[in-house]
């Protein structure tokens, strides 16, 4: 499991980041849908939501767009393109996308953002990779299939045999 | 007397419905064509199973009811009511297949909803869902939006009378063009030469915003085909929220502004009459309906004190404006807020602006412009009549595409859809009661499911009740064909039992 912390090499820096690390330590994470429906309470404080990375990583200039689903709901995270580096699946079709916590201030009306809900992220951390779905062929579905053209061929043959 | 309806009338009806199964077969060998592209085996298969099963069923329709007599008023509007309904259930089937609904009455109501291009959703795991079965989900919409029969009429019928009543049916009574079949064929360019710029536009925006180039151009063509067709439907499951993008945002209230406008008025706008944009009666309600229910929603959010700041609550509150409007759908916020932050004099600006709806011979749902502006016309001529002497003749105009004298026919027929409209978004509501939901909530979707606008509040999820689940889809069918198809139907119905 690796790990991200930003901070300066300085001793002053140093203990600064130490500081920041532990108040932003990675706290009881909040579903989505207590983030949502108690958006007031939460608005402003730092939270730590879990979540698989699903659709695109979106780069804007030195931070990126990553949306984050619980299972119930997606929220958008705004992270340093940094911490993307990271991230190695996104979740769809064919594949589980990472499964990542994160630490940071959640915005039930983000001003830099469109009054978007979202987090933006302090601190992340992948807790479990994700990785391509083998899609399994159904041999229900392909012999229903074959079934059917079946049928089909056989109308198509009738319906010749009909006309003339 | 009611007549019992002949073996005829069914024959006929059946070889008609027949097209329209055989027309919606074909249009499911496209996701086909997605599925191989994008190497998804078992969608493909859910797909040619799809295709398969409506491909025999409209196959034998159509030997079993083989005519050459065209279709009469009823049996049109018949024909319309019953391709709607075989189009959910058939449409259906790929969606359940795919197994990311909970059951087959689930796929059911999405299939509806995306027909009648509502946007009210049941899908799970949505972010998962593979690109043939996300393309239909979009598609249906176009589709739908366009109208299942013009489809049809576009491509498997040369031409025959009864086109104009299935058109009729379709809850569209402006003809473009001389020719019925004409007139679908340039509802079908029109959307075809937007569909092809809104693609290219919100592909590039997505680029510009950092999606990956399939990814972007694919999301493009979908939320093009919902945006266009006031569906509301999106690829992933934050709906537009998902972008995080203002131009992205922008560029989809120019769409779905564009496909709540009159196609007629787009054809005038496109031969040069541009004038037409700023005289006709349609876009000036519509324009004083948004600024009206704009100024609701936006007292209440300021009042609130909802979004920090002027610019924000006109980027959120605008946007869920245009999108009840329009009949659309689009979220950029969750459902759980319109409940937990926005007031209840919001949500009723909110619901006035989805019950209202956009033009006639459009893609949006609901009462529609055309029919408000008659109704305050008649308004106006009443009042008038009380002022001016009694001896004084008052005669009231206005303005579509040509100059109409109002005449009393319009406004009961506008006053009789309105008020059933009415009454359908009430009964939604009551149903909603009955289940325990608060009052603006059930309202709140029942406008939504009725008015095939597709905003919710959170009402509409995969463990709502089953009975409420139907009502939402009665509404939509119901909402979308404006009536009169769904009683022809019911009165085809009455007709066989009674009937001697």
């Amino acid at each position: 499991m690796k790990k991200k912390v930003y901070g300066s090499w300085s001793v002053v820096g140093g203990l600064a980041a130490l500081c920041l690390s532990c108040s932003l330590a990675f706290a009881q994470p909040l579903s989505s849908q207590e983030l949502i429906n108690n958006a007031k309470q939460y608005d402003g404080k730092t939270v730590t939501y879990t979540g698989e990375v699903i659709g695109d990583i979106m780069i804007r200039g030195n931070y990126a767009w990553v949306n984050l689903n619980d299972g119930n709901n997606a929220i958008g995270i705004w992270m340093p393109e940094a911490f993307t580096k990271a991230l190695d699946y996104s979740g769809s079709y064919k594949a589980r996308g990472d499964l990542i916590e994160v630490s940071g201030i959640f915005n039930r009306a983000c001003t830099e953002h469109g009054g978007d809900l979202d987090i933006h992220a302090q601190m992340v951390r992948k807790i479990s990779p994700g990785g391509d779905i083998k899609e399994n062929l159904s041999m229900d579905k392909k012999n229903l299939a074959l079934i059917l053209l079946g049928v089909l061929i056989l109308i198509w043959i009738l319906s010749l045999f009909k006309k003339k | 007397m009611i007549l019992k309806p002949r073996l005829q009338d069914l024959k006929i009806i059946g070889y008609y419905l027949s097209k329209v199964i055989i027309g919606l077969a074909f249009t499911m060998l496209i996701p086909v064509i997605a599925g191989i592209a994008f190497a998804e085996k078992n969608p493909v298969i859910d797909f040619f199973l799809a295709f398969e099963i409506t491909l025999i069923l409209g196959l034998l329709l159509q030997k079993i009811c083989f005519t050459e007599k065209d279709l009469n008023w009823m049996q049109g509007m018949i024909v319309v009511s019953l391709s709607w309904a075989v189009a959910t259930l058939l449409g259906a089937v790929p969606l359940y297949l795919s197994g990311h609904w909970k059951s087959y009455l689930d796929a059911c109501f999405d299939a509806m909803s995306g027909f009648a291009t509502t946007g009210l959703t049941l899908v799970q795991n949505l972010d998962h869902l593979s690109y043939a079965h996300n393309l239909w989900r979009h598609l249906i919409m176009f589709i739908g939006g366009q109208g299942i029969v013009i489809v049809a009429l576009s491509f498997f019928v040369k031409g025959f009378s009864g086109a104009f009543k299935m058109y009729v049916g379709e809850a569209r009574d402006e003809r473009i063009l001389p020719n019925v079949i004409n007139t679908s064929r340039f509802i079908w360019l029109v959307s075809i030469v937007y569909l092809i710029l809104g693609t290219l536009t919100l592909g590039l925006v997505g680029i510009w915003e950092g999606m990956k180039g399939v990814n972007a151009f694919f999301h493009g063509a979908c939320v093009f085909m919902a945006a266009f067709d006031t569906g509301g439907f999106a690829p992933q499951s934050q709906n537009i929220l998902y972008y995080h993008s203002f131009l992205f945002e922008i560029v989809t209230i120019v769409i779905m502004v564009l496909g709540a406008i009159n196609f007629k008025l787009h054809y005038h706008v496109w031969m040069g009459n541009r004038r037409e944009l700023r005289k006709n009666i349609e876009t000036i309600a519509l324009f004083a309906a948004i600024m009206i229910t704009f100024f609701i929603i936006a007292l209440n959010l300021s009042q609130l004190n909802v979004y920090p700041g002027a610019l924000l609550l006109l980027r959120k509150g605008f946007y869920q404006l245009i999108s009840g409007h329009t009949g659309t759908g689009y979220q950029t916020i969750y459902a759980q807020q319109f409940v937990r932050e926005w007031g209840n004099l919001a949500l009723v600006g909110l619901i006035c602006a989805m019950g209202l709806g956009g033009s006639i011979c459009s893609t949006t749902g609901a009462i529609k412009m055309l029919r408000i502006g008659i109704i305050f016309k008649a308004l106006a001529q009443d009042v008038k009549k009380i002022i001016l002497p009694e001896k004084a003749i008052v005669l009231q105009r206005f303005h579509h595409i040509k100059e109409v004298f109002l005449e009393d026919a319009q406004v009961r027929s506008a006053l009789t859809i309105s008020l059933l409209y009415l009454l359908l978004y009430g009964l939604g509501a009551l149903v909603g009661m009955w289940f325990g939901y608060p009052f603006l909530e059930a309202l709140f979707e029942s406008t939504s499911a009725a008015a095939n606008v597709g905003l919710s509040c959170g009402v509409t999820s995969a463990s709502m009740p089953a009975l409420l689940k139907v009502t939402y889809i009665l509404q939509m069918w119901a909402g979308r064909l404006e009536f009169m198809s769904i009683f022809t139907l019911l009165g085809f119905f009455v007709a066989a039992i009674k009937g001697k």
